[in-house]
């Protein structure tokens, strides 16, 4: 019998062919934590009585959810992290970097068939380039830390085929709404999805990174493309490891096979507060907006800051809404300055804060007022998420956030993009 | 090892309790002490919760319980704040894994009509749930076996301490 992707990735790393259903205990190519998990496996780790780590390169360290510090206690817990990475050699990547995400996959540290752990639930992004990767918590983190080992049970999979041709104007994170809307918050919990199909075939990765971030929205365990020759362009030069590809059999086992034709979509929004409540944009059109966020692991990359400058290029932001965008790193807000997009959104109103996770988390940067409704390119609309239980969050692509940060309600991108 | 028979209130929740509901990210990202986390267990949702719990209780959900963010603070603080143990239809991965290396029991049965202030009376071992006033009783789902091994030890913490890595299967005695 054949075996998917999570199945081969699972067969190398526990040293033996396992198939879905087995439990394993797996070698780890990659483990990430970020700055609010990461002070707490250090903690774990002195609690273990951790006294070295098992390859300071494949462990990494990223400041991005509270970054730069608001407060004094969480410069202490940044404090934490720095001292255990210059004590053990691991590599952390500081304040204004950008998003642990985006980074793990632009510096090349994670390469198709790893299987990589992170102490964040959307480490799954990294499936777009085919790694297996999923979240853990901060304890499990501090267990490879030390042992470079970790236990799974091989996710059963769905496989996601999507078909026909995306729209103009209709976007990846439409894709990924819509499907959340389709197959529910939990509908795919314990299992991993392998995502495929001509729609898949022609986005760029930056398009693909969006699905496979918001798998875990679906409650599953890993969001997974194989590789194509697109893959391997966008690792050529970045990869920092030699690699080997795995594709699924032709005849591999899926738990169940679910198509679906894009041509006919339209732009999809979530509603307060599940990201499983989903309508098209028509249907939530008007809807007055006081926040509007572009950015985060989901949507915080170049092409999403180009496509809401070409929405936003000589018009103004309504003055009711705060418009404001983080780019997901470093990188992408050097490439937006030198392409000129800053200027033109900086221009039309918008506010751009430091790389990382900005409001997304609701910490710092951007926490909505009462009543308010916020539009944002996120992953996550649950109640209180960006800081104030009294905001409503609805999530969108960042085209239709651009939109409806110039037209002061929700409002429907295509009529910006002639 | 774990203490095999729990007794304690139940506090019942809905579908899709997620984990910014049982601690905010308001609280989680400014300290590590989850005695002060605790206070603020489900705050959001029932804002006097923490003040209702007696430690011992259990939280009794339904479908995806736990779903949302990676945040260990969510089992850690649903502990500090006395809650002992988590019946649920179902449980979102990641917390489902963070509550048995905390050491908090997460159990998957069905929990189709139970209601809030009822006294429960839990059987680890065998998996069973007896109504202490109603009498009925439910079996939970199995956990995997290197589960219970991290759960008799305490939870990963020790766990490791005591084997330095993940083994296949370390105890016989667990059932
Ligand atoms: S951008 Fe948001 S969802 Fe992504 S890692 Fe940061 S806080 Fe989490």
């Amino acid at each position: 019998m054949g075996k998917t992707i999570s199945e081969k990735i699972f067969s190398t790393k526990a040293g033996s062919p396992v198939q879905a259903g087995d439990l394993v205990i797996a070698q780890v190519d990659m483990a990430m934590g970020q700055d609010g998990t990461t002070p707490l496996a250090i903690r774990s780790f002195e609690d273990m009585g951790g006294k070295s780590v098992f390859d300071p390169s494949r462990i990494i360290f990223i400041i991005d959810h509270n970054a730069p510090s608001p407060l004094e206690a969480v410069s202490h817990l940044h404090d934490l992290m720095r001292q255990f990475a210059t004590q053990y050699g691991v590599r952390l990547f500081d304040v204004g970097c950008g998003v642990c995400h985006e980074l793990m996959m632009a510096q090349g540290l994670v390469v198709p068939g790893d299987l990589v752990i992170g102490a964040d639930s959307h480490t799954c992004t990294y499936g777009a380039i085919g790694a297996f990767s999923t979240g853990v918590g901060s304890t499990e983190l501090a267990a490879v830390m030390i042992s470079g080992k970790l236990w799974f049970k091989v996710p059963e999979t769905i496989r996601v085929i999507l078909n026909g041709t995306l729209p103009r104007g209709v976007f990846s994170k439409d894709i990924i709404l819509y499907l959340a809307g389709q197959i529910g918050a939990d509908g795919a919990t314990y299992q991993a999805v392998e995502f495929s199909g001509p729609v898949i075939d022609r986005m760029e990765m930056d398009e693909r990174f969006t699905i496979s971030n918001m798998a875990v929205e679906i409650g599953a365990k890993a969001g997974l493309m194989a590789p194509d020759y697109k893959t391997l362009a966008w690792l050529k030069n970045r990869a920092r490891r030699p690699y080997q590809s795995v594709y699924p059999d032709p005849d591999a086992m899926y738990q169940s096979t679910r198509t679906f034709d894009c041509s006919g979509l339209v732009p999809h929004v979530a509603l307060p507060h599940r990201v499983d409540t989903v309508k098209p944009v028509d249907e939530v059109a008007d809807v007055p907006i006081r926040e509007a966020f572009l950015g985060t692991c989901t949507n915080g990359r170049a092409v999403d800051i180009e496509i809401a400058a070409r929405i936003l290029r000589g018009k103004v932001v309504h003055p009711d809404v705060r418009f404001i965008i983080a780019p997901a790193s470093r990188e992408i807000f050097l490439t937006a300055l030198e392409k000129g997009w800053v200027e033109t959104i900086v221009t039309a109103g918008g506010v751009f804060v430091s790389p990382g996770c900005g409001p997304c988390v609701g910490t710092h940067q951007g926490v909505p007022g009462d009543e308010w409704n916020v539009i944002s390119t996120a992953n996550r609309n649950f109640k209180g998420r960006m800081g104030n239980n009294k905001a409503a969050i609805y999530l969108a692509s960042p085209a239709t956030v651009a939109a409806s940060a110039l037209a002061g309600k929700i409002s429907d991108p295509r009529k910006y993009l002639g | 090892m774990i203490l095999m028979i729990l007794k304690g209130k139940t506090h019942c929740f809905g579908n899709d309790i997620n984990t910014d509901y049982i601690i905010s990210g308001r609280y989680k990202f400014k300290t590590l002490d989850m005695n002060e986390l605790g206070k603020h267990v489900m705050e959001d949702i029932d804002p006097d919760f923490a003040r209702k719990v007696a430690p011992g209780d259990f939280i009794v959900a339904w479908k995806n319980f736990g779903c949302g963010s990676s945040r260990e603070q969510a089992p850690r603080a649903l502990l500090a704040c006395g809650i002992r143990g988590i019946l649920a239809k179902s449980f979102a991965r990641i917390f489902f894994r963070n509550a048995i290396n905390c050491g908090l029991v997460a159990l998957e049965c069905n929990t189709e009509g139970m209601e809030s202030g009822v006294e429960l009376e839990i059987n680890l071992t065998e998996g069973k749930i007896v109504n202490l006033q109603g009498g009925n009783v439910i079996t939970a789902s199995p956990l995997p076996d290197i589960m219970i091994d991290i759960l008799n030890e305490g939870g990963l913490i020790e766990y490791i301490k005591k084997y330095g890595s993940f083994q296949k299967r370390v105890s016989s005695s667990s059932r």
